[in-house]
């Protein structure tokens, strides 16, 4: 595998210092990584999931609305900060891989590098209820 | 290629009896290809022997600069070649969010600081801002990629034919890594090091030292070594010394490493005045 942009090496670095939940994508939307504070919500380590396409990930963990209407992938908040490159934010449902139904609140931004390289995206995410 | 380390001190020179071998002048290594064509990585306090022995008829020298921390560019204004009129200078360097290379350097090539501007240098100069795709100059391949060090700083791997060395002066690949190494990908400088005939990188620090310095953007001598055994190169030279290290302390540290490392590669410290020829 081809080594990673250094601004997403030390977004990982710095993501496995931190209490919150961090979830980080390449270009092209694929998972590259998650700390271990989203290993908590999404129900499965990472050394487990490796890395997932996005076609995977936006459909794995079952995103939908408080009334259990499913999300499109286009409407995710790191999907939005990919396509159209900028902040975004929204609380969601999603069925964890270990089951459990948790909402979540995510903040989701594009990582653009030095001389305006676009390097993938980053999602902060906290749990705020769980069923 | 030929490969003469003309500064291997690292952050400030330090000139003294305890660092005649290893050298006290500040990063530069000047490389020249089979077809004469000439680079210099960085301008530290050693650019300036460098441009005294250079022929008066040089035409043109490319200057490829890892970042603007002092050490690296202090000797630039007294590289003999910036005062020819008609001599072209490219100089090469990372970009910023806020301000172009020329403006960044006039920094410090302007009062107060230094007496003479930029401007007034008599020499074609030309300012080119990295990372790029691959760059091309005269017989060389040259790659250049962003790696861990504060402040935007690139490596460069140059290749010509079949040889390829890479410049990682300034680099803490260890930065953060709970156990270092991390796999390949996940490692600054990966890319740039991999395979390379000649790997000079940052060994400024026992592992002591760095323990209390982590963040600083250099490497200890064993994550230097670590780092070389990784990305699989030829031959290593460590560079970069801490301007606190005499020649006997720097003895030590290489000898202990190449010790508990057990390199499989050939170790060569870097030292001023060493050159290296490189088959291409």
């Amino acid at each position: 595998m081809p080594q990673q942009e250094i601004e997403v090496i030390l977004a990982r670095h710095l993501s496995e210092y931190l209490f919150m939940p961090i979830f980080i994508v390449n270009p092209d939307g694929d998972l590259v990584f998650y700390n271990e504070p989203a290993e908590a919500i999404l129900g499965q380590n990472y050394s487990e999931t490796g890395t997932m396409p996005a076609s995977e990930w936006s459909t794995i963990f079952q995103p939908m609305t408080a009334e259990g209407k499913p999300i499109p992938p286009e409407e995710l908040p790191l999907v939005i900060a990919l396509t159209e490159r900028h902040p975004a934010h929204k609380i969601i449902w999603i069925r964890g891989l270990d089951g459990v139904l948790r909402e979540i609140e995510i903040t989701a931004f594009p990582l653009i590098g030095q001389a305006d390289r676009f390097l993938g995206g980053i999602a902060i995410f906290w749990e705020t209820r769980k069923k | 290629m030929k490969v003469t380390f003309w500064g291997t001190r690292g952050s400030l020179a330090a000139p003294s009896p305890k660092t005649v071998r290893y050298g006290g002048n500040t990063s530069c290594v000047a490389v020249e290809g089979s077809e004469r064509t000439l680079l210099v990585l960085d301008a530290g306090t050693g650019i300036q022997s460098l441009g005294l022995s250079l022929p008066p008829d040089l035409n043109r020298v490319h200057i490829l600069l890892t970042h603007l921390h002092m050490d690296h560019i202090q000797g630039l204004p007294f590289f003999a070649p910036l005062r020819r009129p008609g001599t072209e200078i490219h100089i090469w360097g990372p970009a910023s969010t806020t301000l172009a290379l020329s403006a960044r350097l006039q920094k410090y090539l302007s009062p107060p600081l230094f007496p003479v501007n930029v401007r007034e240098l008599a020499a074609d100069l030309h300012f080119h801002e990295l990372p790029a795709d691959l760059i091309e100059i005269g017989e060389f391949s040259i790659q250049a990629q962003l790696i861990i060090h504060p402040n935007p700083t690139i490596g460069y791997r140059l290749e010509c034919s079949n040889a390829a060395i890479t410049y990682l002066p300034d680099h803490e690949p260890a930065l953060g890594a709970r156990d270092f190494p991390l796999d390949a990908d996940w490692t600054s400088g990966y890319t740039l090091a991999e395979g390379s005939d000649l790997l000079i990188h940052d060994a400024q620090y026992t592992e002591q030292e760095y323990q209390g310095r982590v963040g600083f953007g250099h490497s200890s001598i064993s994550q230097a070594f670590i780092f070389a055994r990784l990305t699989q190169v030829k031959h290593f030279a460590p560079f970069h010394y801490d301007p606190t290290h005499s020649d006997t302390e720097l003895d030590s540290m290489i000898e202990k490493a190449k010790a508990d490392i057990q390199p499989s590669y050939r170790v060569t410290p870097g030292r001023e005045g060493l050159s290296l020829d490189i088959a291409c």
